[in-house]
């Protein structure tokens, strides 16, 4: 293909490229961070060790962002993710303590990891269902629904552990310690999955656009013959599944599990999906968005981290970094937003 | 003769190439009421906006009570007396009557302290003015739209408007709130105070004007006399063309058992006993004034406020419609009466809306969608129904209001319904696209679509319906045949008592 091809003839991605101005702007923040980092720090920023380590850091992160737009994408929001997360890892670990002994064969092994797995996904399901029925069928605000919940959740969670952590006995660390051809690593390999299979579900079938359509006009929806409540409580439910599924990745790296893992995610997911251009009332967002934020917010943490080093406090430095990125960008959406509209 | 409290000369404005007013110019003076009428996109808004200080005009003269104004801003336009009532009326519906009314005065007055006593004299000496009585301490959100209508006129006078521009004030009113806001405006005028009326609905001009300015492409066609006006010749003159809209015959087979009876159909607090029968073919009209139950039979026949007791028949056979999904399984379509908030994704694209309702016919043999059908469907609506888009990709809010209608027309159509039952289907649609609309609509009744139009506009009824039903306070009170009936006949049984 020729540039006068690209240029008269767009691919389906220039164009989708152009038509999203917030996707543009994200791609540009993405390709900057990562050139100025590797400017400033050649020797460590561009380097394959530096991306098996990025690429190990966030999708956990990542993962509970689609979760949660899947959420947003119907105007609601899914606080309960990390809660979620925490209690189906307790359930699969005490699984894999009660079914594996220590010298076990490696069939009970694998058939007891493949259960473990199970269960930790089912509980994912179940917990998303009752989200979706309190949201859906009750008729709760989402965002009091799962804010309930996650506190349910939690609570399960300490009186099942006493509020101990639960030991898998090192039985899944291969999940967060391989890297696929030593360079991919296995939960970076997962959210590729995740990523790729959710944007086939929301592009591609039916109930991907009913969740557009409900986010841009519920009522509407509903006079469409579109069945709402059915199809929010899949949206829970799949967000429960994700949460599940990053329940499986805390476990393989931590090699156990807490009621009280990680309680910051949530709200850095949500930071992850509106900067990837969800927006929060519903009807629109792409999962290319979530992955060019993460990457962005990703590339600026870590480039920082090696910048300041030396200055004492700079791992703080993450966190002050994500919030102004954040705040750069929506600045930038806003103002694109509002001269468009008045053109 | 009087001072002119409006004049604008030569007024020009142009967006990006495109010619959205021409040389237009307009005279106000107080005490008149100016009708400003044109078709969308005909240049109203923006003569609107110039006048409010929101646009400013490329060339032209601008004078207000005698001085010429090189620039006007909105706070110029405001403290010369000209208030804009826009079709969102821009209350505030947390807020009560009364201090919608006067709270905007009690700001310009920049006073610290609100004196609740002097809110309350305010409002009803606003009220008193023209005549109306309101409840003072109803929140706006929720009067019905008439009140905030009046809601809106009394905070204008409050602000000592010497213009107030009423745009599309009936859009959302029955025959007979229009007639009690025309009182309204009258009284409004014998105050000495100038209204522009910006309306595409003929029979209202007609009704309330002093003059008429009609506008076409941005250009003055006429600025007459509003005796000087009939029907037909603003027909001619907004449109550019005289429609003529053909009457509708039914040609189906009377033996042919009905597509739809409705038995003895209750719903209480909405409508009692109501029994009708709808044929293959034909288009039905229910119409009666609001609250008479017109919009509650439909959401019942739809499912979403299922009925207490009765029988809905469909090609025979009895069926139970307790949801949407009941009524669309068997048959049954609804466009809804607010297009905008009930029928249409307005930021999604119009590709999307066309197959909202169809999704789950469109899979293929899993659970993915099916690209070449989905694609197939879109196209051939687009074309069937003639919807003007450069890109059905476009989101559906880039749409002119008559475009709009057909999307979610054809939202319905491809469901293949037997029976669809429209809802003011040209609501807030100019008149070359509504005559547009009742030939489609007619055209489908020809290939045996059984159609409910719910309208209160009775010009409507009359080109498309073939029988037409009369609703007051709940039930079916008169049923007439279209073509032993005259327009006037059924104006004066609507509204009789």
């Amino acid at each position: 293909m020729t540039v006068q091809d690209v240029l008269t003839r767009p691919t389906q991605w220039t164009r989708l490229l152009i038509r999203d101005g917030n996707l543009v702007r994200l791609f540009i923040a993405c390709v900057l961070i990562f050139v100025t980092m590797s400017l400033l720090r050649p020797a460590v920023f561009p380097t394959i060790e530096n991306f098996r380590s990025m690429g190990s850091q966030f999708p956990e992160i990542g993962i509970l962002a689609i979760a949660i737009m899947i959420a947003m994408l119907t105007g609601g929001i899914d606080l309960s993710v990390v809660s979620i997360a925490n209690l189906s890892g307790v359930l699969a670990a005490l699984f894999i303590r009660a079914v594996i002994p220590a010298d076990a064969p490696p069939v009970v092994v694998a058939l007891g990891l493949l259960g473990a797995i199970v269960i930790a996904l089912a509980s994912g399901v179940l917990f998303g269902l009752i989200n979706g029925l309190l949201v859906a069928r009750v008729g709760l605000t989402p965002i009091l629904a799962t804010l309930g919940t996650m506190t349910l959740y939690t609570g399960i969670n300490v009186v099942i552990t006493r509020g101990n952590a639960v030991f898998a006995e090192n039985r899944l660390v291969f999940i967060g310690n391989t890297y696929l051809f030593d360079l991919i690593p296995i939960p970076l390999l997962i959210f590729a999955i995740v990523a790729a299979a959710v944007s086939v579900i929301l592009n591609k079938t039916g109930f991907g656009l009913k969740l557009y359509l409900i986010g841009s006009n519920e009522k509407a929806a509903r006079f469409s013959g579109i069945d709402v409540p059915k199809t929010l409580i899949g949206a829970y439910v799949l967000s429960g599944l994700l949460a599940a599924i990053v329940a499986i990745i805390f476990l393989g790296r931590n090699n156990s599990a807490k009621w009280d893992f990680a309680p910051s995610y949530v709200l850095q997911a949500i930071l992850v999906a509106v900067l990837a251009g969800v927006n929060p009332a519903g009807g629109s967002g792409r999962i290319a968005g979530i992955v060019l934020a993460i990457l962005a917010l990703q590339f600026i943490s870590t480039g920082l981290n090696m910048l300041l080093l030396a200055v004492s406090g700079g791992q703080f430095f993450r966190e002050f970094a994500w919030g102004a990125l954040l705040l750069i960008i929506m600045v930038i959406n806003y103002y694109s937003e509002r001269r468009r509209g008045r053109t | 003769m009087q001072q002119p409290f409006l004049s604008l000369t030569n007024i020009s404005k142009a967006y990006g190439g495109v010619k959205a007013l021409e040389d237009v110019s307009l005279t106000v003076y107080p005490g008149e009421i100016h009708c400003l009428v044109g078709e969308n996109g005909s240049g109203k808004s923006t003569l609107i906006k110039i006048i409010a200080g929101v646009v400013q005009p490329d060339s032209g003269r601008i004078v207000i009570n005698g001085k010429e104004r090189q620039s006007l801003r909105p706070m110029d336009a405001i403290a010369e007396g000209i208030e804009v009532i826009y079709q969102d009326f821009s209350l505030f519906p947390n807020l009560s009557v009364a201090e919608n009314i006067a709270l905007s005065h009690e700001l310009a007055q920049r006073k610290r302290w609100v004196n609740w006593r002097e809110v309350r004299a305010i409002a009803t000496e606003a009220m008193r003015k023209v005549n109306v009585s309101l409840d003072l301490d109803a929140l706006v959100g929720d009067v019905p739209v008439a009140d905030k209508q009046l809601v809106a006129i009394c905070r204008a006078l409050v602000q000592n408007a010497r213009l107030i521009i009423m745009d599309e004030a009936t859009t959302a009113l029955t025959e007979r709130e229009i007639r009690a806001l025309f009182d309204v405006i009258n009284n409004v005028k014998r105050g000495g105070v100038a209204v522009l009326f910006v309306s595409h609905k003929l029979d209202e001009v007609l009704a309330i004007a002093d003059k008429a300015l009609i506008i076409r492409n941005g250009r003055v066609v006429v600025d007459a006399d509003a005796r000087e006006l009939d029907r037909s010749k603003m027909t001619y003159y907004m449109t550019g063309r005289d429609i003529e809209e053909s009457m509708f015959e039914w040609r189906g087979d009377p033996e042919a058992p009905p597509l739809l009876e409705v038995r003895h159909l209750t719903s209480r607090g909405n409508f009692s006993d109501v029994s009708f029968e709808l044929r293959s073919g034909e288009i039905l009209g229910i119409t009666g004034l609001l609250g008479s139950g017109r919009t509650e039979l439909a959401l019942a026949l739809f499912g979403v406020q299922p009925a207490d007791s009765g029988e809905i028949r469909i090609a025979g056979k009895p069926v139970s419609i307790r949801s949407i999904q009941d009524a669309i399984a068997n048959g049954i379509g609804y466009v809804p009466e607010d297009r905008l908030t009930e029928g249409l994704f307005l930021e999604r694209s119009i590709a999307n809306n066309l197959v909202a309702r169809t999704l789950d016919n469109l899979r293929s043999k899993g659970p993915l969608l099916d690209a070449d059908r989905v694609k197939t469907q879109i196209t051939e609506w687009v074309r069937r129904l003639s919807i003007k888009t450069p890109n059905p990709e476009l989101p559906a809010k880039s749409l002119s209001g008559g475009n709009q209608q057909r999307v979610v027309l054809a939202k319905w159509l491809a469901s293949k319904p037997r029976v669809l039952i429209l809802n003011g289907p040209t609501v807030g649609v100019d008149v070359g696209s509504k005559s547009e609309l009742h030939e489609i609509i007619k055209r489908l009744a020809g290939e045996g679509l059984g159609v409910i139009i719910i309208s209160d506009d009775i010009p409507e009824l009359m080109q498309t319906c073939n029988r037409i039903l009369l609703m007051r306070r709940g039930r079916i009170v008169e049923q007439f045949e279209r073509k032993d009936l005259t327009e006037a006949d059924l104006t004066h049984h609507l509204v009789a008592v």
